[in-house]
């Protein structure tokens, strides 16, 4: 069974003006489609790692249990699926974005003072994440939150990593230049602050209780 | 001779004193040899501009603030500040100095001449054809996950040519191989025309590389 490109939960403009719909269309049906394919490619000849599911294939990167010559594609594609379809998800229609509650805020509180301490906290790990890469919240394995970035394809699923801060994402930025680019050009930190408008707190409290449990929501 | 003289021994003295501060060793943009729309079409005078006036210019800017902060750590005697700041200058180093190469590496259009000489030899000699040479660059910079260049490199050891791909912004000097071409394949480089489609670029850039910087390149390497 072939991974499939997942579906929008939203049409390619709904999250303008802050995301512009001609990024959504082309960083969905391009670049996500690409890992997609590149991925179903590399494990054409290894079905047992197709067996094993996305979010399982993303926490043996790093490890032996990946063939030495796929590795490398797998980490790439491998992450890049998980990352833009945990991505789609953690964001929303701008009109329907609240501010986090209930558990995950007080969790936020605990962590880092404030909404406010936490998001400047994320927005500096995602303006300082050099060339590309990703931004991430999580909860980590003793059950805190953390804020980390990683670099190209690579997320905090991916704990055999060296330099890996292990994590449960909830909530994810994308700082590759394709993410941002055709609206904000080099303005990454101006398209990091207008992403805050989109974020989808309801999906990033669901990711959070399930993190809580040990478990992965995709 | 008198006026020199004065100003030797000023810098004399004043090398004596410790360095509060960077004075005549800041970093700048260099101008490009040509407008921004001058290699249309095959990169945009809108990708030019903020390629070279926001980019680069931001690398020479964040590289003078850390270098200007290493001094200030040095005069403190402070090696943990000191040790903080390699991650920015290696990042903001290295994007000046590809950049600075880069825009020497591209002609107008107009102005393209292939290879010539000793360049076509050592390229004929290695890949059999420029298109073969061409394909093989390609192939292998097409193929750079997430940011990086493709650099045709000179190794002084071996007397021979080299392709290879570096990450980010390391500059191709770490290698030990002396840089003669490189290709940008951040997205910033290409985005707003090719899209997603980088190969597009790849096989678009060709018509702007300035075969005659290269040739010096290698002469200079050669010495």
């Amino acid at each position: 069974m072939a991974f499939e490109l997942p579906a929008l939960p939203y049409d390619y403009g709904t999250l303008e003006p802050h995301v512009d719909s001609q990024t959504m269309l082309i960083h969905h049906t391009k670049h996500h489609q690409a890992y997609v394919n590149n991925l179903n490619a590399a494990l054409d000849k290894f079905p047992e790692l197709k067996d094993l599911g996305l979010v399982e294939i993303n926490k043996v990167v790093g490890t032996d249990k990946l063939p030495g010559d796929v590795a490398t594609t797998i980490r790439n594609n491998g992450g890049g699926h998980y990352n833009h379809t945990f991505f789609w998800k953690v964001m929303t229609n701008p009109s329907n974005t609240n501010g986090p509650s209930g558990a995950v805020k007080e969790a936020i509180e605990a962590a880092f003072g404030s909404v406010d301490e936490m998001k400047a906290k994320f927005n500096a790990a995602a303006a300082g994440r050099f060339g590309s890469g990703w931004a991430w919240l999580g909860v980590k394995e003793d059950g805190s939150l953390a804020i980390t970035s990683t670099p190209n394809q690579d997320n905090p699923l991916m704990a055999s990593l060296p330099d890996s801060t292990p994590m449960v994402p909830i909530l994810g930025l994308d700082v590759w230049e394709h993410a941002y680019y055709l609206k904000y050009q080099n303005r990454r930190p101006e398209y990091i602050a207008a992403w805050w408008n989109v974020v989808n707190w309801e999906q990033v409290a669901s990711n959070f209780d399930a993190a809580k449990t040990g478990a992965v929501l995709l | 001779m008198l006026a020199r003289g004065l100003l030797a021994s000023a810098r004399e003295n004043f090398n004596a004193l410790p360095r509060m501060s960077r004075l005549l060793s800041t970093v700048k943009l260099p101008d490009l040899p040509y407008d921004y729309g001058a290699l249309e079409p095959y990169i945009s005078g809108q990708i030019m501009e903020l390629h070279h006036s926001k980019h680069h210019a931001a690398y020479v800017a964040n590289l003078n603030k850390a270098l200007e902060q290493q001094a200030e750590a040095e005069a403190k005697g402070d090696v943990s500040k000191i040790i903080t700041l390699q991650g920015a200058i290696k990042f903001n180093g290295g994007g000046h100095i590809n950049h600075d190469i880069f825009w020497t590496n591209l002609v107008p259009p107009k102005d393209f001449e292939p290879p010539t000489g000793e360049l076509e030899a050592l390229i004929k000699a290695q890949w059999k054809s420029l298109d073969n040479f061409i394909s093989t660059f390609n192939a292998q910079t097409a193929a750079v996950q997430g940011s990086g260049w493709g650099w045709l490199g000179y190794n002084k050891g071996t007397g021979r040519l080299e392709i290879i791909a570096m990450p980010n912004q390391d500059p191709l000097s770490i290698t030990g191989l002396v840089p003669l071409l490189g290709v940008d394949v951040w997205e910033h480089a290409y985005y707003l025309q090719y899209k997603n489609v980088r190969p597009d670029y790849l096989k678009a850039i060709w018509n702007v590389v300035n075969w005659k910087n290269v040739a010096d390149r290698l002469a200079a390497a050669k010495k």
